[in-house]
């Protein structure tokens, strides 16, 4: 356990030490990829050099950002004249509000096809897979516009855009959440099928056990396994995708903050961005990890 | 004798289909003025927003460009886009891979490591910080994509070159007295290679979908130039009046990732069924 | 893909003259059972009865259809599978007229099934102790309050000790006997009339294969009846009342043990029971009976000597202080069960291992702790044929390129010798051209030989090597290799779990356990008169018929 915190914290060292070398590497002066396209006087000036400490040698600049990133300074928007942290803490509700509704969709959809359909008729199992096939083929944008071309501006039944009350989270959370329930139906499912050809399932069946009962009580925790080990990709889909359905829906959120920041070019609000997600990547990984363990109790060994 | 039995209706789809669509893609990228006339960046106010008929057989966009012409010389965009990417990432991570499962051990450890930490950032996010460095453009989308995904390649020849140097027939090549070279180049390399191409057509869809993501919110190819993901974008302010101008691109990348993923898994179970 | 769609459909046969009901004294009676699988029969017109208190054994060899036939017998054949029988009386009611619900009530209550190897037979994320209890659950046995007891009582009543703490241990924390218990325990939990028990004891060693025998045995004895599924005629000769011979999914002999066994009637098992090696097989060819030669080994020209080899993983001693010696010409036997340390041995004897600490020669000539470019040129001098043939082959290659691969010949002369090789090992030169994955496990065993025998080596090290083939297809291989050691002079370093195929073949063994040999000598003399306990346990562990 011990080892799995150090590897997280290693980690998120190296995301740290990475942006930072991203922010040396970049063609041209530091000082004028930190202004971006902010205003640019000699006192701003003066100030970005003695906050990173441009003008000491590149091992101490590099020191004391860590140092800084240790205390949970995240540096100053030069552009928005705001600290990140602040910035960041005020966007944080209305997306992670969005990316748990997205992944409890996607997971509770992936769920319910995989028990209904797993070892199934032809015909039903048939339509699964074909639809967990265009899901993982159509870029997310796309099943959002979709959504909203049917649903908001044909039948009027959802916001076009905005984050006010939860029917404009439902749009948003469905078009996040379908391609997640894609891949990990497409899983659980050849879990459960593979589950179900085990010896330990004909023991169970000679038992008298019903399908039902086998499916739920032996084969869907083996079908978890796999499951679980999706949860880099998981993670990712959900961040990535978080910023392209905020943009899309115009939502506000943290995707947005990271288009806005991409698009005037402001690099402290970037890399802020790029650390959190690495934070949540650990964060989440390290708690299904534990799922993992909690599943199948052969890995603790 | 008898005559081959004719392969089952549902077979002929599933093969004859992703071969037609992926020919015909494959012509709108080397030779779009085959399939179509009409210039796609030429603008046409008076006929902007016309529905899908005789004049434009899609419809036009916005601007009044013909939709079809937009369409299939946009393929060359968002396609090059992929396969350079999907080529990049595929060069890198079987280098990193194989030089991963062949070294000494604390080589590897280190290798694998930098595969986890890489693979920690989200594509679109590492997309992000590439392109805030470099600009929008497709040569940062391409980096961006192949970055994401050198550690996918990677760490899977990684795993195949663990197996295969601990197989049987790796170690009976030695009980016969062939020289490391000759085992690494005679056993182990070509059965950890094999499965590539299959990996590589369906990481190529992927890699597609995310080119297509990335030009969406506007990191690709500028505008005016055709790009499926950036004609989207564009379309999307027009959903209300205009379907057409969002449906065929859309359908254009959705078609060729579901071709590129039925061909990519019909390899794949054509490789398992030929490894025992 | 296949996909399980509920219980077959049990459906009358055709042309039967109308379903009669069973008599009301066997538990099962099946007559001219039949079941495909999409188009394909796997049984054939099968009969079988089985009276309480009574053990019926079906013998018979890898694709006789034997397996099916036991889970047919719980509505279990499968996934598109079709069943047909001009009767089927199970429990004195009519199978035939069975829906889903009806199978579920008898499966567990009226009969249990014990399957082989238990880690992948008992649910491996799930303790033993709620295996079992699920038995009792869906057949409400006891009251929920009193199922924790009855499960401790179940595992005592199996012979595990200590059942409080096992009870909440899972399959791979168990050793192989004590996990076999575990399922016994749960095919029992109801107390059923009949324990169905498909190749119950195959995958353990067999010291804990006499013991599950005698737990079968003591079921029997209290009265369950038991239909015993297995390969082995031996296993099954000191428990069952009567024995039916399949083959191709037909019974072709059926009778009282005793009478099947020593008076077989039909060809078949006459042969089947000629092909086990054994003391009595020494010196004549199981597949023909007829007397070989034995090459006489060299005690003057040893080949390939161990002192004092010794060899940890971690901090496990694999092989600890073992030494050995072999002689042109000569077969010298390696028994152990799982774990002793013969594989590892078989490693250091081909110098794919290093010993920690003592020495291999080869040839009176340094062998171990050799550089790798030293060591080369002397590879082909020893050989290795292992239990799984299809590992050891490039799965890219054809036969041809698998056998060539050793030799060290112009391409001119390469082809004509591996024909000539394929030749020797009894294959047509046709199979140059095919892959390793489309011919049957003795040809496999064969191509393997095949290419072992190329170098001209003077070892080769025999792993296992017909483990995992049927009795009749491991007398071919055992005879092969019999005749090419007598032809060319090779020595043998015969690994095998198995006593009765060292007796048959070696000149000398070593008995290892735990890493070290406690036993060694000339293979009559060690295996008719054993002096350490642990050989003596293993020589009577040994079913005999």
């Amino acid at each position: 356990m011990i080892k799995r915190l150090g590897a997280g914290v290693a980690v998120l060292w190296v995301a740290a030490t990475a942006s930072y070398v991203a922010l040396l590497l970049a063609p041209g002066d530091t000082i004028d990829i930190l202004i971006g396209d902010g205003a640019d006087t000699p006192e701003i000036r003066a100030g970005i050099v003695a906050e990173w400490g441009l003008d000491r040698p590149e091992i101490v600049q590099y020191l004391s950002y860590l140092w800084r990133l240790l205390h949970g300074d995240l540096g100053r928007s030069y552009q928005l004249q705001r600290g990140v942290g602040e910035i960041l803490a005020t966007q944080v509700g209305p997306t992670a509000q969005l990316t748990l509704a997205a992944a409890a969709t996607g997971v509770a959809l992936a769920g319910v096809i995989a028990v209904v359909t797993a070892g199934r008729g032809r015909w039903l199992r048939g339509a699964a897979s074909a639809a967990e096939l265009v899901s993982v083929s159509v870029p997310p944008f796309l099943i959002g516009i979709v959504l909203l071309s049917v649903f908001s501006f044909t039948l009027g039944w959802f916001p076009v855009s905005g984050a006010q009350g939860p029917a404009a989270l439902v749009l948003p959370a469905l078009a996040l959440g379908l391609p997640i329930a894609g891949v990990l139906g497409q899983v659980l499912r050849g879990g459960l099928e593979r589950a179900l050809e085990q010896p330990f399932a004909v023991t169970a069946r000679a038992r008298g056990l019903t399908e039902r009962a086998l499916v739920t009580r032996h084969a869907l925790r083996h079908a978890l396994i796999p499951a679980v080990t999706l949860a880099g990709w998981f993670t990712g889909t959900l961040l990535g995708g978080a910023v392209i359905t905020e943009v899309l829906f115009g939502r506000p959120g943290l995707g947005q903050v990271a288009m806005q920041a991409v698009t005037g070019r402001d690099m402290p609000v970037v890399m802020a961005v790029v650390l959190l997600s690495a934070a949540v990547y650990v964060t989440i990984s390290t708690l299904l990890d534990l799922a993992c363990r909690a599943i199948d109790p052969r890995i603790r060994g | 004798m008898t005559a081959p039995a004719l392969p089952r209706p549902p077979a002929l789809l599933g093969r004859l289909v992703p071969a037609v669509v992926l020919v015909v893609i494959g012509l709108a990228v080397v030779a779009p003025w085959a399939l179509t006339g009409a210039d796609p960046l030429a603008a046409d106010p008076v006929d902007a927003l016309a529905p899908p008929g005789a004049g434009h057989w899609l419809g036009s966009d916005h601007l009044g460009r013909d939709v079809l012409a937009r369409v299939v010389h946009g393929a060359r965009h968002s396609i090059s886009i992929g396969v350079a990417a999907t080529a990049l990432a595929v060069t890198c991570g079987v280098l990193l891979g194989l030089a991963a499962g062949l070294s000494p051990k604390w080589l590897d450890e280190a290798l694998a490591r930098s595969f986890d930490v890489l693979s920690t950032l989200p594509e679109l996010l590492l997309a992000l910080l590439v392109v805030a460095i470099t600009g929008p453009g497709t040569g940062s989308v391409i980096f961006a994509i192949a970055v994401a995904q050198v550690p996918n390649y990677a760490r899977v020849i990684r795993a195949q070159t663990f197996v295969v140097r601990r197989s049987g027939y790796v170690e009976q090549a030695v009980t016969f007295g062939r020289s490391r070279l000759a085992i690494t180049g005679g056993h182990v390399l070509p059965n950890v290679l094999g499965p590539i191409p299959v990996l590589a057509t369906i990481g190529l869809g992927q890699a597609v979908i995310a080119g297509s993501g990335l030009s969406f919110l506007g990191m690709g190819p500028q505008p005016p130039a055709a790009e499926w993901g950036a004609m989207l974008s564009e379309a999307r302010n027009y959903l209300r009046v205009a379907w057409w101008e969002a449906l065929f691109p859309g359908l254009a990348i959705t078609l060729t990732v579901v071709c590129l993923t039925v061909a990519g898994r019909r390899l794949q179970r054509r490789f398992e069924g030929r490894t025992p | 893909m296949t996909t399980y769609a509920g219980p077959p459909s049990v459906r009358e046969g055709l042309g039967g003259s109308g379903h009669r009901p069973p008599p009301p004294g066997p538990l099962l009676a099946v007559e001219d059972l039949r079941v495909s699988f999409g188009g394909a029969d796997v049984v054939r017109g099968l009969s079988l009865s089985i009276a309480p208190g009574e053990c019926v054994a079906i013998v018979g060899e890898s694709g006789s259809g034997k397996s099916v036939t036991a889970r047919t017998l719980l509505g279990l054949a499968g996934p598109g599978s079709t069943v047909r029988a001009s009767a089927f009386g199970v429990s004195g009611r009519d199978a035939l007229a069975f829906g889903p619900a009806d199978w579920r009530r008898l499966r567990g209550r009226f009969a249990g099934l014990v399957l082989q190897d238990a880690l992948v037979s008992l649910d491996p994320l799930r303790t033993i102790g709620a295996e079992i209890a699920e038995v009792l659950s869906v057949h409400d046995v006891v009251p929920r309050a009193r199922r924790e007891e009855r499960v401790l009582e179940l595992l005592e009543a199996v012979g595990v000790p200590d059942p409080a703490a096992r009870a909440g241990q899972r399959p791979h924390q168990l050793s192989g006997g004590l996990r076999q218990r575990a399922l016994i325990a749960s095919a029992i939990a109801a107390d059923p009339q009949l324990i169905i028990a498909d190749e119950p004891t195959t995958a353990l060693d067999v010291t804990v294969q006499a013991q599950i025998l005698r737990l079968l045995a003591g079921r029997k004895a209290a009265g369950t009846a038991l239909l015993l599924i297995s390969h082995d005629l031996a296993v099954v000769a000191s428990i069952a009342d009567r024995i039916l011979v399949m083959k191709d999914g037909q019974i072709v002999e059926e009778g009282p043990a005793r009478e099947v066994l020593t008076t077989p009637a039909h060809d078949y098992t006459n042969a089947l029971l000629a092909a086990v090696p054994s003391a009595a097989s020494r010196g004549t060819r199981l597949t023909t009976g007829a007397p070989r030669t034995r090459p006489t080994p060299n005690p003057s020209a040893q080949v390939l000597a161990g002192t004092a080899l010794a060899r940890s993983y971690g901090s496990r001693r694999v092989v600890d202080n073992v030494s050995f010696t072999l002689h042109e010409g000569e077969t010298l036997g390696i028994v152990g069960e799982s774990g002793s340390g013969k594989t590892t041995l078989a490693r250091l004897a081909l110098a794919l291992l290093d010993p920690d600490s003592g020495r291999i020669s080869l040839h009176q000539r340094q062998w171990s702790h050799l550089r790798e470019r030293a060591r080369r040129p002397l590879r082909p001098r020893i050989q290795l044929i292992s239990q799984n043939p299809l590992d050891s082959f490039d799965p890219r290659h054809t036969v041809g390129r698998l056998v060539a691969e050793p030799l060290r010949l112009p391409r001119a002369r390469r082809r004509a010798r591996v024909l000539d090789l394929l030749d020797r090992v009894g294959l047509p030169p046709e199979t140059a051209a095919r892959h390793p994955r489309e011919l049957s496990g003795g040809q496999r065993q064969r191509v393997a030989v095949a290419r072992a025998l190329g170098p001209r080596p003077d070892v080769l090290v025999c792993d296992e090597p017909v483990s995992a083939l049927d009795v009749s297809i491991q007398a071919q291989v055992l005879d092969l290799l019999a005749d090419l050691q007598a032809e060319y002079g090779t020595a043998l370093v015969f690994i095998s779990h198995d006593l009765g195929v060292v007796h048959h073949l070696a000149d000398r063994v070593l008995v290892m356990k735990d890493g070290r040999v406690v036993e060694e000598g000339d293979v009559r003399e060690v295996f008719t008169r054993p002096r350490h306990p642990y050989t003596r346990a293993l020589v009577a562990s040994v079913p005999r018929m």
